[in-house]
């Protein structure tokens, strides 16, 4: 047992220290870390500045054009660069699509897609959810019926996160009707300038648009664009969904969200002292403090069982279902935190006024609270994580 | 970074688990728990015999262990077997506090303890001490050469089998003054030593002990007057360490046990696992038990750091915690058989909620650690 980096991996921590403090832009920072939210150029900015040092791909195989690190170097990377408030890295195309595309997907595909992810030239999003198959994925419905060398996709997909900036869209869709719901889907790349498809915006609840719903009206994809055979669709989705799981646990953004809690507390006033001081709320703080290092341990022991080469099994779902918890907790402190002041709507979402009302920390955490709670519904709800958990170690 | 056991740690949390799970059965248990002495000697000189009480040491001690990971593999495999034999009383605390502060010829006790034929008992906690390490309101007045002992001890773990106790008692100082605290070794037949000895809730006996003007020689104190409460402090961690993985230990058993009659235990036609009622809360109780063992791993990783204390502290609230949740949701979703004295739960679930009441409970580690983040 050691609990601590080897000097490899403190060397390999302090070398993404320096590339940071030398190539992140600070206006990216400043606004990481007021949690304002980013346009597409900022995102792309980032990308185009990993991508230049070669750690854009941090997982991808070296022959693909990636950093091809471990798991320990890529946690060491989140880490960092949660702590340096840079942007996500937006997964769709580089952690999510790319990585079927490797296993799966044909010598062509993987020479036209692969290079265009890097480079930024494709912005990809996600059609798998439907308005009817949300945790029972598999009950899709969007239909691809083959004409020739066509697809004719008809249907429907929604909460396609930053759909509304991607020119392409992978998707499950139905290729067979008529067998078991998980045999009769295939995985397609669409191109979204394909005419018959319509993005409709989704507004958040925080006012936010984020999500969207897609819609497929008889739209013509080559053949060619299907990945891998026709029908093994949920195959590659489920590798999709079960290879990357890095960062499921969120530690670093928890870690951030709990320093800027403590900050707000030591700011804001309660009773005459500062709020940290106020027995109710400092012990709050501690219990998800306290939750937050057994966590980030837990994680420590996934990311160096694969480090090792042992895949990481009904761990991942447990570390997504706390993780998920004591970062919702901590958005809960913080919109407490801040008091009446978290009551105004973010002024940025307000047409015609952006001058920030109350203290500038104030704005965002009401929004942060209730758009995170999506966190507990996404990438298979809590309840489907438990459901998973269970099963597994019933030996059901 | 590595989170596997050393190959030593290895065989030893091998040679243990094996060893407690052929000999110490729940019905052995519960017979030591309801016998006179409240421990089997027999137990004892073998699992001393298997090195169990030398892990604890360093070699320095006369140990060949005493690192965190030590304390944590020993405990861990003790409180899986809910085993009741007072090793944190003899070895951690008693044991601890000589090999720390004992002049040479105080030492030679520490190889008695290490070979299993001394047993002692930390006499510190007092009427109204509760988790205050610091309050000492029995005295030690010096009286020419003696030192003259008054005052009362409470819930003192061993005290009767101990040949031996380690009594706390305040030389200089105000009542909850660190300073002023001195350690003595007090034989129990010491005259104007009394003891009321009863057993406790989750097995093992302790006793009251009143101290009634017990004179002792100055040479039974151990190390220099009025400075004991820095190796208190000291051996305390170590004690931390070991609930910890005392209750990680049982917790396992009885989320063990649980996830057993889950799966066999039929209402309504079939497994009763196969509800989601229950088995959503039975995944609860796997991810806090992934919560938990990551916790311990932190104290033990800690126990030899300058952040050992905090560590702790976050590491004993969240045990508590997590071990008061699979302790209740155990017994529940086993339903009326883990009410019963004689099935494994009911005696693990008590271990594990018993840890939460020595030094220091839920409640008392998480205002520590609010301190100690202040600091």
């Amino acid at each position: 047992m050691d609990l601590n980096y080897t000097e490899e991996e403190i060397a390999f921590r302090d070398e993404v220290r320096a590339f940071l403090d030398e190539k992140l832009p600070k206006e990216l920072s400043d606004k990481v870390a007021a949690r304002d939210h980013l346009g597409k150029e900022d995102m792309e900015r980032w990308h185009a500045i990993l991508n230049e040092k070669g750690w854009l791909a941090p997982n991808w195989p070296k022959k693909f054009g990636g950093a091809e690190w471990n798991a320990v170097q890529k946690h060491i990377f989140e880490e960092e660069t949660a702590r340096a408030n840079a942007p996500r890295i937006v997964p769709f195309g580089l952690s999510m699509l790319a990585p079927v595309l490797q296993a799966f997907g044909s010598k062509e595909q993987q020479d036209y897609y692969l290079p265009r992810i890097l480079s930024g030239e494709d912005w990809w999003c996600q059609g798998y959810s439907e308005p009817g198959a949300g945790s029972d994925l598999a009950s899709l419905k969007t239909r691809a019926v083959r004409d020739g060398d066509h697809y004719i996709v008809n249907g429907q997909k929604t909460w396609t996160t930053l759909g509304q900036y991607a020119n392409k869209i992978f998707c499950l869709v139905r290729t067979d009707p008529d067998v078991k719901q998980q045999e009769g889907i295939s995985f397609l790349l669409i191109d979204m300038d394909t005419p018959g498809i319509e993005v409709r915006p989704i507004i958040l609840l925080d006012g936010v648009h984020e999500v969207n719903e897609v819609f497929f009206d008889d739209v013509k994809v080559p053949v060619e664009n299907l990945v891998g055979e026709e029908n093994k669709g949920w195959t590659y989705a489920k590798y999709l969904l079960t290879h990357e799981r890095t960062n499921i646990a969120g530690v670093g953004y928890s870690q951030a969200g709990l320093e800027s809690v403590k900050r707000i507390a030591r700011a804001e006033r309660a009773n005459g002292k500062p709020l940290i001081e106020n027995p109710q709320f400092a012990a709050r703080l501690a219990n998800v403090e306290i939750d937050l290092m057994a966590m980030a341990t837990s994680n420590m022991r996934i990311i160096s069982k694969a480090a090792a080469g042992q895949a990481p099994g009904v761990e991942s779902s447990m570390l997504k279902v706390k993780g998920t918890i004591i970062r919702q907790e901590i958005n809960d402190l913080a919109r407490r935190a801040v008091g009446p002041y978290a009551m105004p709507f973010p002024s940025e979402t307000v047409e015609g006024d952006n001058d920030p009302i109350g203290p500038d920390y104030a704005a965002p955490v009401s929004a942060a609270y209730f758009n995170n709670r999506k966190l507990s519904i996404f990438g298979g709800s809590n309840e489907i994580q438990r459901g998973i958990i269970a099963k597994v170690k019933m030996g059901g | 970074m590595n989170f596997d056991l050393t190959e030593e740690r290895q065989m030893l949390q091998d040679t243990l688990r094996r060893y407690l799970s052929d000999k110490y059965d729940t019905e052995t248990r519960n017979k030591i728990i309801d016998s006179e002495e409240g421990m089997s000697a027999e137990i004892w000189a073998e699992l001393a015999e298997l090195g169990v009480i030398g892990a604890l040491f360093t070699e320095d001690q006369g140990g060949f262990g005493g690192f965190g990971f030590d304390v944590s593999t020993v405990f861990e495999e003790l409180g899986r077997a809910g085993v009741v034999e007072p090793f944190l009383d003899t070895a951690v605390l008693g044991g601890g506090l000589i090999a720390r502060l004992g002049d040479d010829s105080q030492k030679e006790l520490v190889e008695e303890v290490i070979g299993g034929s001394l047993h002692i008992a930390l006499a510190h906690g007092e009427p109204v001490s509760r988790y205050d390490l610091s309050h000492v309101e029995t005295t030690a007045k010096s009286s020419g050469d003696d030192i003259v002992l008054n005052g009362r001890k409470s819930v003192v773990v061993n005290a009767e089998a101990a040949g031996q106790l380690i009594v706390s008692a305040r030389e200089s100082g105000d009542v909850a003054d660190k300073d002023g605290i001195s350690l003595f070794l007090v034989p129990v037949d010491a005259a104007g030593l009394t003891m009321r000895g009863y057993p406790l809730f989750a097995g093992g006996r302790a006793a009251e002990v009143t101290l009634d003007e017990v004179k002792i020689p100055a040479s039974a104190r151990l190390g220099e007057a009025g400075k004991g409460f820095a190796a208190l402090t000291d051996v305390i961690a170590v004690a931390d360490v070991a609930l910890a993985a005392e209750a990680l230990g049982a917790m396992d058993t009885a989320v063990e046990l649980t996830r057993d009659y889950l799966t066999q235990r039929k209402q309504f036609g079939r497994p009763i696992g196969s509800f989601q009622a229950l088995a959503h809360r039975y995944s609860d109780l796997l991810i806090e038990m992934e919560q938990a063992r990551s916790a311990v791993i932190n104290a033990a990783g800690h126990l030899e750091t300058a952040d050992a204390a905090r560590q702790n502290a976050s590491t004993r609230n969240l045990i508590g915690r997590v071990g008061r949740l699979v302790a209740e949701e155990s017994i529940q979703m086993h339903g009326g058989i883990a009410m019963t004295k004689e099935y494994e739960l009911a005696h693990i679930a008590k271990r594990i909620v018993m840890c939460d009441h020595r030094f220091g409970d839920i409640d008392y580690h998480l205002e520590r650690f609010i301190e100690l983040s202040a600091a």
